[in-house]
């Protein structure tokens, strides 16, 4: 089984990275580009569990480990099973 | 007074804290590994500078699971007085002992300088020999030490005297420009409602011997052994 | 063996009947790449040998010369200090980040496989003009990638130097040199001894990154290899972190015998050189080697140069407690062979014996070229120097010379480093010499990185005798001795006569030099091949020298100190303008013959520097070099904590560029108490130095006159920021 967390900041936390990569693609001629923010991805192979046990970790392990809840946000999905 | 100073995996002031302690202060210093259970008496924890686990996923996020974690928060919890040190503060701030969480610094670059501290609150048992807007050179060297609280947080902070130093200028004023990495408030250091746990982003061991540029960084552990001895 | 298949492995037809000899049978693809990865010119020096042997190696405290993973020299107190310079150019042009972070690890490694804690990094940048975006996107990576390694592993970049040309823009330089301290009874060597004892290999598991040639040659032996793997290794300094902790600990236990680690051309290299060093043989099972990717073949594991890598020759009943001591650090501690006393590298594959070569066939006897020199032509042309007319506004061109990069603050750089931890940088980066307390003693080490590629350009051998003479400057100017000396000598393609030409002027230049200050080479790296589309590199010795201060309490620094205090001169000046960053700054000229350089005379200022730094009678010193006399005055106000201003009136006879901004060398500004000025004229006197009061330090103003007329007259503040802002100016769209 193949599941994939994305852990990024919340809204309301500034984003140094992403305004950086905005300038940089608004300099490149991009105007269009309204914002960017940037995250991190982790794709986790899950092995000898069930489909609902790994729904209950991957929120646990979301929660607890891979994201800080005072800055980040995050969502997970099971994409292969 | 007997002060033990953890190491983790990818500690890289370790050493240094334990040198300033020991040979330049003459206190009873002993290192702790992360992996033990046992705290060997010691009166004070220092929670030291480096890239534990490499501040791979973020910084100090991985440190908090090392099993001596655990007799470490107790410790806390009981009163006992901890010291956080750059990726040591980030490491409290990840367990939890301190609120709020640091960023990747505003220019997007690792930093290391000397920089000048405001003494905001030196009613703490890390700052107690220092005077109220006394400032103190000593140096930063990192590149998460954006600090970020949400604002009912930063309300609480204040209003408790929690935020214990403020980047500055070296005549003590609080300018965006003093503010190298940031920081919300000009924010340096924390300490938790408690008053028994510090978390600090410069570094004072780096700032403990003439020889080195400052000593102003003697302040902060001469003020723990001051409130200790009392 | 096909001829395309040697080609793809740069052997020449006369190689392999070389090879063939040596087994007595045609070689097998596997062994073929092991002795493609040895004979390679980066291995095995086959075309710089012959004049690299003729440098000066010995000496008093010489305790380890060249041929082992760093040199080591004693420095009393019990203690060795063990110092190495390399490149990683290609690689950090490839991927700046990765490239050089693992340049950083590499030479991290060669020190730590000594037995020694390293205490210190200094790097020799060398760059395009920032004014290409790519030049820029390289450089930014490059230094992030030092950063990145050096930060996280703990060990402070304290200093180094960084030069902007154009010759650079496609062949960046990065050369990355180590300074490590060892108890002198305990320092490890690279050799497979006892036969019997196990080899461990230690640390990251093995995969197929960096493997030399494997990508174009492995669809004939490999039909399952998928894609095409990048020649880039990535770096874990985590990892490498661990691994130097784990392999102290060992060492301090004193449970092993030999110590390689695996860098270029990783277990090839680490296993014949270790079985070679010490007359034995090695027997290893690729079975039993970690490997991070599935169905690696022979050839792959063999060469593959993944990062983080040891290989140890544990004493036989204590292999339990070395993989103990592994474990303590998290990491897999596997023994993978035995040493033998068979003189032949043997390695098993699925109980198949893959690999079967003398150890000395691979590692002595690769073929040494003389290879063919001659001239460049270049040379006539570029030395003919029609004097430009002099500027009408010299203040303006001062300002322009300082805003150079080559010139400019470089502040923004080495704020990235942690230039602190480790607690024994006494003096910050900037200064002539990087200066690190030893704990524990009265004793600092001292080290500098130099070479100006300007002067071996144009005159490769008196531009090498001057990058010596620099570096021992600069060791003299904070107070320090010479220790002895590492090198890395990047050049374009040896196959072409007039590069090789370049080589063996700048080696005996470079040996002159060495032997008349009586300071030992005790190792280096030669990088050749730094071209591209046919244009190659200038000449770029790089020089690493390291110096001991035997009182801490005497060190010097190059910032003034109190207003009022009298600034000197030690030296001439020289009506010399050729090769300056003035004649390629405001002319871009790069033309001329370079300064000249007394060798005796130059010695005699530096004695004379020591001596009244060992007196404490002087409060600053600051060597002359890249843009003269003006820009060395105004480094010594940059450089003094209240940014002080100077008034200098001088009164030699030479044309006022000349004498403001011409680079003669053997010069050296000291400043000192206006009670000791008496002192210093008398001995300069009766030495016979050339010693005379040119000015005061003041206040505010930056005022050069000569002969009574105003040259230069500007604020400190706005020579400053000149200086100050040049190189962050140029990154700041990306900043904001």
């Amino acid at each position: 089984m193949k599941a994939r967390v994305i852990v990024s900041f919340k809204d309301e936390v500034l984003d140094p990275q992403g305004l950086t990569i905005k300038n940089a693609l608004h300099s490149l001629g991009y105007k269009f580009i309204k914002d960017v923010r940037q995250g991190k991805v982790f794709d986790i192979e899950i092995d000898g569990i069930s489909v609902e046990d790994a729904r209950k970790y991957l929120q646990e392990i979301a929660d607890k480990v891979l994201a800080n809840p005072v800055i980040e946000k995050f969502h997970w999905e099971i994409i292969e099973k | 007074m007997k002060f033990g100073v953890v190491i983790f995996p990818g500690s890289n002031c370790d050493y240094d804290t334990y040198y300033v302690l020991k040979e330049v202060l003459n206190q009873d210093t002993i290192f702790l590994w992360h992996k033990d259970h046992d705290l060997k008496g010691v009166d004070a924890i220092i929670l030291p500078g480096g890239f534990s686990y490499g501040d791979y996923l973020r910084t100090g996020a991985i440190a908090k699971f090392s099993p001596l974690m655990r007799e470490v928060k107790e410790f806390a919890l009981k009163g006992g007085l901890v010291l956080g040190i750059c990726n040591g503060f980030q490491i409290l701030l990840e367990m939890g002992l301190l609120p709020g969480a640091m960023l990747r610094n505003k220019n997007l670059k690792f930093l290391c300088q000397f920089v000048y501290l405001r003494v905001e609150n030196p009613d703490t048992p890390f700052t107690k020999l220092c005077k109220k807007h006394q400032v103190l050179k000593i140096p930063i060297a990192h590149f998460d030490g954006n600090y970020y609280a949400p604002p009912e947080i930063m309300e609480k902070l204040k209003r408790n005297n929690q935020i214990v130093l403020r980047y500055s200028t070296s005549k003590g004023e609080i300018t965006e420009e003093a503010n190298v990495n940031g920081s919300m408030e000009n924010i340096a250091g924390i300490i938790n409602e408690k008053g028994n746990v510090m978390g600090l982003m410069p570094h004072p061991e780096r700032a403990s011997e003439k020889i080195l540029g400052s000593e102003d960084g003697q302040y902060i552990f001469k003020s723990m052994i001051n409130s200790w001895i009392k | 063996m096909d001829k395309r298949i040697l080609e793809q492995h740069n052997l020449t037809e006369e190689e392999y009947r070389g090879i063939v000899d040596i087994l007595g049978r045609e070689p097998n693809l596997t062994e073929l790449g092991i002795f493609s990865v040895m004979w390679s010119e980066h291995c095995s020096y086959k075309s710089s040998k012959i004049y690299l042997k003729n440098l000066p190696t010995t000496g008093k405290h010489v305790i380890q010369g060249p041929g082992e993973n760093a040199g080591v020299i004693d420095i009393g107190d019990g203690l060795a200090v063990v110092f190495k310079i390399e490149s990683h150019n290609h690689p950090s042009y490839i991927e700046p980040y990765q490239g050089a972070a693992t340049g950083v690890g590499g030479i991290l490694r060669d020190i730590f496989t000594m037995g020694a804690r390293p205490i210190a990094v200094l790097d020799s940048l060398r760059f395009g003009p920032l004014d290409n975006p790519k030049n820029r996107v390289i450089m930014e990576g490059v230094i992030s990638g030092i950063a990145g390694y050096g930060n996280s592993i703990g060990v402070p970049t304290v200093g180094g130097e960084t030069y902007f040309n154009q010759c650079y823009s496609q062949n960046p330089l990065v050369n990355v040199c180590c300074i490590g301290i060892a108890p002198k009874n305990r320092i490890f060597y690279a050799r497979a001894k006892g036969k019997g004892n196990p080899v461990l290999y230690v640390g990251a598991k093995t995969g197929r990154d960096g493997i030399h040639g494997a990508t174009m040659a492995s669809a004939e032996f490999d039909e399952d290899l998928e894609e095409k793997r990048p020649n880039v290794q990535v770096g874990d300094p985590f990892k490498e972190k661990l691994l130097l902790e784990a392999c102290l600990e060992v060492m301090k236990k004193d449970l092993i015998v030999g110590i390689q680690d695996m860098g270029a051309a990783g277990l090839t290299c680490s296993t014949s050189e270790m079985a070679d060093k010490a007359n034995s043989g090695i027997e290893i099972d690729l079975d039993l080697v970690p490997k991070r990717e599935e169905g690696m073949n022979s050839y792959e594991i063999m060469l593959s140069e993944s990062q983080e890598r040891m290989l140890l020759v544990a004493k036989a009943d204590k292999e339990e407690e070395v993989k103990k001591i592994f474990k303590k650090w998290d990491l897999d501690a596997i023994t993978i062979g035995r040493v033998t006393d068979t003189g032949r590298l043997i390695v098993k594959e699925k109980g198949r014996v893959v690999v079967d070569i003398p150890v000395r066939g691979i590692v002595r006897d690769c073929p040494v070229y003389r290879r063919p020199v001659k001239q460049p032509s270049y040379l006539r042309e570029v030395n003919y120097l029609e004097i430009p007319e002099v500027p009408n506004d010299l203040n303006t061109t001062f300002l322009k010379l300082l805003s150079s990069p080559t010139i400019a603050d470089k502040e923004w750089i080495f704020r990235q480093y942690d230039h602190m931890v480790q607690i024994n940088t006494v003096l910050l980066p900037g200064a002539d010499a990087t200066v690190l307390r030893i704990k524990g003693t009265k004793k600092a080490l001292a080290g500098t990185v130099d070479g100006n590629s300007l002067y071996t350009y144009l005159n490769p051998k008196v531009g090498a005798k001057i990058a010596v003479a620099e570096a021992c400057r600069n060791l003299a100017c904070v107070g320090a001795k010479p220790l002895g000396v590492t090198n890395c000598l990047n050049f374009g393609n040896p196959e072409k006569p007039e590069i090789m030409w370049q080589f063996k002027e700048v080696v005996e230049g470079m040996g002159e030099a060495c032997r008349f200050f009586g300071i030992p080479v005790t190792g280096g790296n030669v990088s050749f091949y730094n071209e591209t589309m046919g244009s190659a590199v200038y000449p770029t010795p790089v020089l690493g020298i390291v110096g001991l201060i035997e009182d801490i309490s005497k060190i010097m620094s190059p910032g003034f100190k109190e207003k009022g205090d009298y600034i000197l001169l030690l030296g001439k000046n020289n009506e010399e303008i050729g090769g300056t960053e003035y004649l390629k700054t405001i002319f871009s000229q790069e033309r001329g013959i370079p300064p000249e350089i007394n060798l005796e005379f130059e010695k005699q200022i530096q004695d004379f520097c020591f001596e009244l730094i060992d007196k404490r009678l002087i409060n600053s010193a600051h060597d002359v070099s890249e843009g003269g006399l003006a820009v060395c005055l105004a480094e010594c106000c940059f450089m003094s904590e209240k940014k002080l201003g100077i008034e200098v009136s001088l009164e030699d006879d030479i044309r006022p560029v000349a004498l403001l901004f011409g680079e003669t060398q053997s010069r050296i500004i000291i400043s000192a108490s206006p009670s000791d000025i008496d002192k210093i004229e008398k001995l300069a006197s009766k030495r016979g130095i050339p010693c005379q009061v040119i000015g005061r330090v003041r206040e505010d103003k930056f005022i050069i006159k000569q002969k009574g007329e105003e040259l230069i007259n500007l604020s400190i503040e706005k020579i400053y920021s000149s200086w100050k802002q040049a190189i962050p100016n140029y990154f700041k769209l990306s900043e904001e």
